[in-house]
């Protein structure tokens, strides 16, 4: 039987069974992808993207920099339905 | 921006934005599944697989101005962010020329850098003008 979880903010993902849970010490590897993790810096231009997205009833596809001349909020959430 | 894909967008949209929201999402909702744009942009926690809430305000040339991150349990504030986008475009408009002090809103006292400000922002700029 499958075992219950509690519904949280953070959804809750797969991974590969025999997987190290989250919270062991990193390994080395881990540890290098950090260095290169974030290009962010205030007054620095932001990294152009590309994504999918879901636009009034249509499927369409977003640069970032088709919104070069405007201001832009770009926001973040853990995921559809997570309650807040 | 999250990791679900745009089918779980529109989804989320069909089912339950649209009883909150009359007209629908009026932004495009992006998918990053994979966590690669979330990963560029300093967000994205490996550990637990999605997106932190970070919220970037781009100005028009696409550089960044400020950033808020949140960990998932708190919501944002949407009126500050509007406020500091408000201040943001304020300040570029004047030319760099003026500046806006803490709780700063449309209307409010701008302050214009400068030698002669200099010790004496004690004399235009009072610490209740914080407040609203």
């Amino acid at each position: 039987m499958a075992e219950e979880i509690k519904a949280g903010c953070a959804r809750p993902t797969g991974g590969l069974v025999g997987e190290e849970p989250p919270g062991d010490k990193p390994t080395e590897a881990k540890e290098e992808k950090k260095e290169v993790k974030s290009m962010i810096m205030i007054g620095r231009k932001a990294p152009d993207f590309m994504a999918p997205g879901y636009f009034q009833g249509k499927f369409i596809n977003v640069h970032l920099s088709d919104y070069l001349g405007k201001w832009v909020l770009l926001c973040f959430y853990p995921g559809d339905f997570t309650f807040v | 921006m999250s990791i679900d894909s745009v089918f779980v967008h529109k989804m989320w949209v069909d089912h339950e934005i649209s009883k909150m929201v009359k007209k629908g999402v009026p932004y495009p909702m992006l998918s990053d599944v994979g966590g690669k744009v979330g990963t560029a942009y300093g967000v994205f926690d490996d550990v637990a697989g999605v997106e932190t809430r970070g919220r970037f305000i781009i100005d028009p040339d696409g550089v960044i101005q400020g950033y808020e991150v949140l960990t998932p349990p708190v919501g944002r504030n949407v009126s500050e962010s509007i406020r500091q986008l408000q201040a943001f475009q304020h300040v570029r408009n004047s030319g760099g020329t003026e500046a806006t002090p803490s709780g700063w809103r449309p209307g409010k006292l701008t302050l214009k850098p400068g030698p002669d400000l200099v010790g004496n922002v004690w004399k235009v700029w009072k610490t209740e003008m914080e407040r609203d």
